[in-house]
């Protein structure tokens, strides 16, 4: 099976060819120029594996959480490249891809991931390796307070990803600290475990119509009185 | 050569076909003016994610309507500025998505040249080199147009658009967003003689523009006014008093400076576009000033004065016939000056 991916919502900037036993990828820290970087990436993924995208089954991409425009970004390019080649898509989690990522990096098995939301918030989802080493949600994704951040109460083994582990307010709210054993708040999403997540998605019938992906922004937009 | 244009720079959703053999194939725009009428104004972000929404099933529909599929097309323009940057980045990556999915050229077209250029899609089409008002609610701007891309501003506001000016003096007058085409209503109920505003700029040389002065001179005459008024109904003569009399300013110093533009450059062509062209005491102090001149007035039809899709496919047609295409990068730029497009 053949999957391009990519992701633009947070600071990092990557995309991924890949086959059944072969990835290619880029991966690039650029904040703000991921509008620059996207398209020319993919050409030079494509190129190298001397491959068209009407040769792929299916586009993935983060849909966030994350940078409200990089994930609209990141929808868009789906949007256009899927229309365009009459491909299916497959919106990924951005926090399941950082998770994912400390699988394949840290050999974490269970993943709190906190990604800065800022106005004292973060994007907070709990994930564990399953049996297929994909890592899956065990309570929903959510946009929490700093102050009112899940409290853990089982006796796993967890490790902190994401931006706002950075954050020493966000550590020491989560009361239950002894079980995180250690923290990658430098870490951005990776378009190769895109790919990983996305097959499974693809397997399981959940590719969607170009027009139907769509952002997960978490967060919804009020207006300031 | 069969161009798609995408506009997504402020709140209008605008898709269309161009074809320059056959002219416009179709056309199709989705306002957001209900999503933003209880904030009182555009809200940035709410735009962005209603265009997301929506971009790719408008041109789906746009299609079939106009029985053209993708791959009749030769080319991809999208609005890549100036405007609100997060709604045009939208658009943008659509559109630059689309073109390299499928192998075609893109090309970045600046707003305010497919405005200019929109007359361009009627009957009655003007020859370079032309005048060109653009008034909207971003822009006040006299400039001559020798040619694709030759674009030499004359004249432009200093402060306030003419639109914005609208809008504004609208709001005072509590009059509903979006109030300029509510103002111009009004208006038409005012009585000519009761007040007098000034014509900012026009006692000295020179084609710039500026409309503040006058927004607060609306609010002054209000205030010293209103209060003075005991019933429901001479307050609301009063109000169409004061917008007649705006408008009215208005729409004379654009004339004024319209009729230097002209005088100055021996020109005997005018274009007028954006979304205040559409002002109908605009047009008929036009027609009156180029009868005066022995020039014409051109006008896009009433929906293409303010944002759409068509004039992005017109002008980005022109520019791709003249050989011009993008790189791969996604250009979305909130300012960027007409005579550097």
């Amino acid at each position: 099976m053949k999957i391009l991916a990519f992701d633009t919502s947070m600071q990092a900037c990557s995309a991924a060819l890949c086959f059944d036993d072969e990835c290619y990828e880029k991966y690039t820290l650029a904040p703000r120029q991921h509008n620059q970087l996207i398209l020319p990436m993919i050409e030079a993924l494509l190129t190298q594996a001397n491959c068209q995208l009407k040769d792929l089954d299916a586009i993935a991409f983060a849909n966030g959480p994350g940078s409200f425009t990089g994930v609209r970004l990141a929808t868009g390019v789906a949007q256009g490249l899927a229309f365009a080649a009459q491909l299916p898509l497959l919106p990924i989690s951005t926090l399941a891809a950082l998770a994912q990522g400390a699988w394949r990096l840290h050999a974490a098995r269970n993943v709190a991931v906190a990604v800065d939301a800022r106005m004292q918030a973060v994007y907070w989802g709990q994930y564990q390796l399953n049996q297929e080493e994909l890592m899956r949600l065990s309570e929903p994704e959510l946009i929490c307070a700093i102050d009112a951040l899940p409290v853990f109460c089982d006796t796993n083994v967890w490790v902190g990803v994401g931006d706002a582990w950075a954050n020493p307010q966000v550590v020491s709210q989560v009361s239950d600290v002894q079980n995180l054993t250690a923290f990658y708040p430098d870490s951005y999403p990776h378009a190769r475990d895109i790919v990983e997540l996305a097959k499974a998605e693809f397997a399981a019938g959940r590719a969607l119509e170009c027009a139907q992906a769509q952002p997960n922004y978490l967060r919804e937009y009020t207006v300031k009185a | 050569m069969r161009v798609l244009g995408v506009e997504t720079s402020c709140d209008e959703t605008g898709i269309a076909i161009y074809d320059s053999q056959y002219g416009l194939i179709g056309h199709t725009l989705h306002s957001q003016v209900a999503l933003h009428q209880v904030h009182g104004g555009v809200v940035p972000e709410l735009a962005s994610r209603d265009h997301i929404r929506r971009i790719v099933p408008l041109i789906q529909d746009l299609l079939v309507q106009a029985s053209s599929p993708l791959a009749e097309l030769d080319g991809i323009a999208y609005t890549a500025g100036p405007g609100l940057i997060g709604a045009l980045l939208v658009g943008a990556s659509v559109a630059r998505s689309l073109a390299m999915g499928l192998n075609i050229p893109a090309v970045a077209v600046h707003h305010m040249e497919g405005h200019l250029l929109a007359p361009m899609l009627e009957d009655d089409v003007p020859e370079f080199p032309f005048i060109a008002l653009l008034v909207s609610g971003g822009h006040t701007q006299l400039m001559r147009v020798d040619g694709l891309g030759k674009y030499h501003i004359l004249g432009e506001s200093l402060d306030d658009a003419a639109g914005e000016a609208f809008d504004k003096t609208a709001k005072l007058l509590e009059l509903a967003y979006p109030g300029g085409p509510a103002l111009a209503e009004l208006a038409k109920q005012g009585r000519d003689g009761i007040y007098q505003f000034p014509r900012p700029m026009t006692d000295r040389p020179g084609l710039d523009f500026s409309f503040s002065g006058l927004k607060t001179f609306a609010l002054n005459t209000f205030r010293k006014s209103d209060g003075n008024l005991h019933s429901d109904a001479a307050k609301l003569q009063n109000r169409a008093d004061i917008a007649y009399a705006f408008q009215q300013a208005v729409v004379s110093t654009l004339a004024i400076k319209c009729k230097r533009a002209l005088q100055q450059t021996g020109l005997l062509r005018l274009v007028v576009a954006g979304g205040v062209s559409a002002n109908q005491a605009l047009r008929e102090k036009l027609r009156a000033l180029a009868a005066s001149l022995n020039a014409q007035v051109y006008y896009p039809r009433h929906e293409f004065c303010t944002d759409n899709g068509a004039m992005i496919a017109y002008a980005g047609c022109q520019r791709l016939l003249a050989g011009e295409s993008d790189g791969l990068e996604i250009n979305a730029r909130a300012r960027w000056p007409l005579n550097q497009a």
